[in-house]
């Protein structure tokens, strides 16, 4: 752990804070729906972006090897391509960085 | 509209959040003790948000403003299914229901809320229930997975969650052309902070924030979704 007890708590207060505040205060006070077209379509975006950001290019740096991290996108897009699911595609992608270092090993 | 309707109408939804807070759980496991990863599952309830608010919180560079910030914009979409939900809800769906429950506006549990006539608490706190549980679980049990299990293989259960991110996104991009787009920016941009030396001082949070803004600014730009509406936006 790199950070002490009280960052964390100070963290995970922020973090459950602002959720909370963006899921309750509209819940509990607004009724009308959102009218403007650019800022729904906005909104509909952010989910993709986030992850595609998140995911690229940190999914290369989260195994040991640059190869296996690569291999396991790969991966991912082929079988989500071909339509798997989430857990199907989340074990492809972790069968394929046991393979590469399986591999690697002999 | 009782609340083992609800129950029964989460479940899928709950074995789901399982498999994917198990990944959470897992990456967690990298920077914190167990019980510190599953009590950041319990207390959000989100799936991007709290994986880049994991990454802030392991990056020595970030500051509570990052967290703030990233948080906000990540899950602002969750405001959105907040209104629309608000509209659906039976009249005795009072003030104190509705902060206790809000925690519940996932983007799952939102899509199968709108699908129903009327939405009364007991059916969403139902509706709630195994989502929460498998999440919460899932977290626990992928954090203590992740502290036990040999190197290489949490070495290869590191990647299950971005493998899910993947396959969240793809089938988006196959059937909407210009999430292509937006995908390709964001990807670009999020490249150029890791690679590109004067943007690679920027912290993790800021360059996720800073890549989700401009593509999805870009893409709704350019390429509106003519009738999106909250009831139909979600990543399901």
């Amino acid at each position: 752990m790199n950070i002490d007890m009280q960052t964390y708590l100070i963290y995970l207060l922020v973090m459950a804070g602002v959720t909370l505040f963006l899921r309750a205060v509209p819940f509990i006070l607004l009724r009308k729906k959102l009218k403007s077209v650019f800022w729904s379509s906005f909104l509909a975006y952010v989910p993709y972006t986030v992850l595609s950001a998140m995911t690229v290019p940190a999914i290369f740096f989260a195994t040991d090897s640059r190869l296996t991290g690569a291999g396991a996108l790969l991966a991912a897009v082929v079988a989500s391509l071909f339509g798997g699911g989430l857990v199907t595609v989340a074990a492809v992608s972790c069968l394929t960085v046991l393979g590469v270092d399986g591999l690697m090993l002999l | 509209m009782s609340y083992l309707k609800g129950l029964k109408d989460g479940s899928p939804i709950g074995l789901g959040y399982f498999a994917v807070s198990f990944s959470f759980g897992i990456a967690g496991s990298k920077i914190f003790s167990w019980p510190l990863v599953t009590l950041i599952s319990m207390t959000n309830l989100t799936s991007a948000g709290q994986f880049a608010g994991l990454q802030i919180m392991a990056d020595a560079a970030g500051t509570f403003i990052e967290m703030a910030l990233a948080t906000f914009f990540i899950n602002l979409r969750y405001s959105l299914m907040a209104i629309s939900l608000s509209q659906k809800v039976s009249p005795d769906f009072g003030t104190v229901k509705r902060l206790l429950l809000a925690t519940g506006i996932t983007d799952e549990i939102f899509a199968v809320a709108m699908s129903q006539k009327r939405v009364t608490p007991i059916y969403f706190l139902g509706l709630s229930t195994l989502p929460y549980i498998g999440w919460s679980l899932g977290t626990l049990v992928g954090a203590i997975c992740g502290e036990i299990l040999p190197a290489m293989v949490t070495n290869a259960l590191g990647v299950a969650l971005y493998g899910m991110f993947v396959a969240i996104v793809v089938p988006q991009m196959k059937v909407h052309g210009p999430t292509v787009f937006a995908v390709v920016i964001a990807v670009a941009l999020s490249c150029a902070f890791k690679f590109f030396p004067p943007l690679s001082g920027v912290s993790v949070g800021f360059a996720i924030i800073i890549c989700a803004l401009v593509a999805s600014f870009f893409a709704a730009w350019l390429f509106p979704m003519q009738n999106v509406n909250a009831d139909d936006e979600v990543a399901k």
